[in-house]
């Protein structure tokens, strides 16, 4: 489909940003080339199940594929596999791949996504002290938990404790350790945060919150996790789950700002009009929060701005402005999360039979809305705030804490119709 | 050949609304649209297995509630990511206040 004078769009990572980039360029008829590098040796796949269902399967997992071969192939994606890129000569408009070879492009899409932070102690090189971010890292762990064993997890955010409660389900006498007074951190509101806690005590794991750890010490069997009060923990396998540092490494050394990840404007732009970012590597302006500068490590917003950034590329302006929404199963629960709850300055609660439903408003607008419970109880609800928030509505809060008043019935289009 | 199955009344399902119907170990959507039109659709999601009747209808489309797949609720049609593959659909007829679902 590419022509000699044609370099082409080239995309730097096939997660899922660059892989839903590439599949929304086709859908949109560019028929110039496009080209998706990944260092991974999988076709492109879905991350959320590697901590979920990837553990807890009876078989032997398999990757859940975003596009297959056949797909990629048919729609003309030349897809890389298993290659690094190692350099972008923004002058020449080449990148250069670990083969040696330089290709070409008139654009560029990097979506490197995130790597995860790892221990900085000693003893936390031992070989049963696991990270999980690919299919690889996933396969790695799962082999690891056995009936019985062990496991000690540090960090209380959402991966460690997916992975906590799939390991439980496994048959694993499983420890969360969790520095911060709380585990969840500050996207997540103190009252949602308290009720996972719960869910996951009741459940038979223990959560150790607002203490340390001061050093692990490999053992012939396993390790040992010493803790900041003393407290010792002997772990046959450790995962740490302690947050995600974005990929920034080429778009660096290219000379490109870095800002908490890669620095792009409302279209997805860097400094570099022919470069784009999208997904876990980027840091955006987000207009429904007064253009306050985000990055985001979320599934769906990775792929929306995998999507956002191809319509840039084919020359929309618009600014990206999707409302932040996250999900995270816990113990066949769902946590869900829409827009950003800590802009919030008054917490309005809807009681839903026993289970809290947070609204999150600011000066009266609403920002953000979450809840942890069965799926039928939430994610509908969620899904209407989210548009709540985009509308940028200013609800009565009576009629938010009445689980009588239909959400839907507060959007403005059908309010102004009724 | 035609298999009718009286599935719900029409007024179980709320206008721009999807119930949950089982039977004989097949689980089902059912939908009412604004325009008084009732649809069914396979009940679970083709992306991973969740029920539909806890997803949100708007207008003709249904949104799955756990990663926001979409479908066209008349055709089946996927229409989103994550789902890419579409759902089954059966015919449906009201009859008395009932809604039947076709099954044959
Ligand atoms: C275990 C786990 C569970 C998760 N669960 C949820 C969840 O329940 N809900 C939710 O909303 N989100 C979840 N997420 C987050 C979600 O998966 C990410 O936000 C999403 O994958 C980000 O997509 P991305 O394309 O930006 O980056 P990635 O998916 O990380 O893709 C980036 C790709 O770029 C490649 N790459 C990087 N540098 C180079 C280079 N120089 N050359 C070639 N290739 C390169 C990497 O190898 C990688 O394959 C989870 C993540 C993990 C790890
Ligand atoms: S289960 Fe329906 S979109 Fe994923």
């Amino acid at each position: 489909m590419s022509s000699a004078s044609d370099p082409g769009i080239v995309i730097i990572g096939a997660g899922e940003a660059g892989t839903r980039a590439a599949l929304t360029l086709r859908e949109r008829h560019y028929t110039g080339s496009v080209t998706l590098i990944g260092a991974e040796t999988h076709l492109p796949y879905e991350r959320p199940p590697l901590s979920k269902a990837a553990q807890t399967a009876l078989d032997h997992p398999s990757p859940a594929l975003i596009g297959g071969a056949d797909r990629l192939a048919d729609l003309g994606i030349t897809y890389r596999t298993g290659v690094m890129v190692t350099g972008i000569d923004r002058a020449a408009q080449t990148v250069s791949v670990q083969d040696g070879l330089s290709l070409p492009y008139a654009q560029l899409l990097l979506a490197t996504g995130a790597k995860p932070r790892t221990l900085a102690l000693p003893g936390a090189t031992a070989d049963n002290v696991l990270y999980l971010r690919t299919f690889v890292d996933a396969l790695a762990l799962r082999n690891r938990l056995a009936h019985g064993i062990r496991l000690v997890v540090i960090g209380g955010g959402f991966i460690g404790l997916e992975v906590a409660a799939s390991a439980l389900e496994r048959g694993c006498a499983v420890t969360v350790v969790e520095m911060a007074p709380r585990i969840l951190g500050r996207a997540v509101p103190a009252e949602i945060a308290a009720r996972v806690a719960a869910h996951h005590r009741a459940a038979g794991i223990t959560i150790i919150e607002g203490i340390g750890l001061t050093a692990i010490a490999a053992r012939p069997q396993g390790s040992t996790v010493v803790l900041a009060d003393g407290t010792v923990l002997e772990a046959d396998a450790i995962i740490a789950g302690i947050g995600a540092i974005p990929e920034t490494a080429l778009a660096e050394a290219a000379g490109l700002t870095i800002e908490n990840g890669i620095r792009v404007d409302g279209r997805l732009a860097t400094d570099d009009p022919a470069i784009f970012a999208a997904g876990d590597c980027c840091s955006f302006p987000h207009p429904v929060f007064g253009g306050r500068r985000l990055r985001l490590e979320a599934w769906r917003n990775a792929q929306d701005q995998g999507r956002h950034a191809a319509g840039s590329m084919l020359g929309d302006r618009a600014a990206f402005a999707t409302v932040p929404w996250f999900w995270s199963d816990q113990h066949g629960d769902t946590l869900q999360i829409a827009g950003l709850p800590d802009e919030g300055d008054q917490t309005v609660t809807r009681d839903l039979g026993g289970m809290p439903f947070l609204f999150h408003l600011k000066g009266g607008r609403l920002v953000g809305a979450s809840a942890f419970g069965p799926i039928g109880k939430v994610a509908k609800d969620i899904r209407l705030a989210e548009m709540l928030i985009d509308a940028k509505c200013h609800p009565d809060p009576a009629a938010l804490a009445d689980p009588a008043v239909k959400l839907k019935a507060l959007l403005p289009t059908r309010a102004t119709a009724a | 050949m035609a298999q009718w199955i009286n599935a719900c009344g029409a007024d179980d399902i709320d206008e721009e609304d999807v119930i949950r119907f089982d039977h004989a170990g097949q689980s089902f959507a059912v939908y009412r649209l604004e325009d008084d039109t009732f649809c069914a659709t396979g009940g679970f999601c083709t992306h991973e297995n969740v029920h539909l009747a806890d997803g949100l209808v708007m207008g003709r489309i249904i949104e799955c509630p756990k990663h926001n797949g979409r479908f066209d609720i008349p055709t089946g049609k996927a229409k989103g990511a994550p789902a890419c593959i579409d759902l089954k659909t059966f015919p449906v007829k009201i009859e008395d206040g009932r809604v039947f679902i076709d099954l044959g």
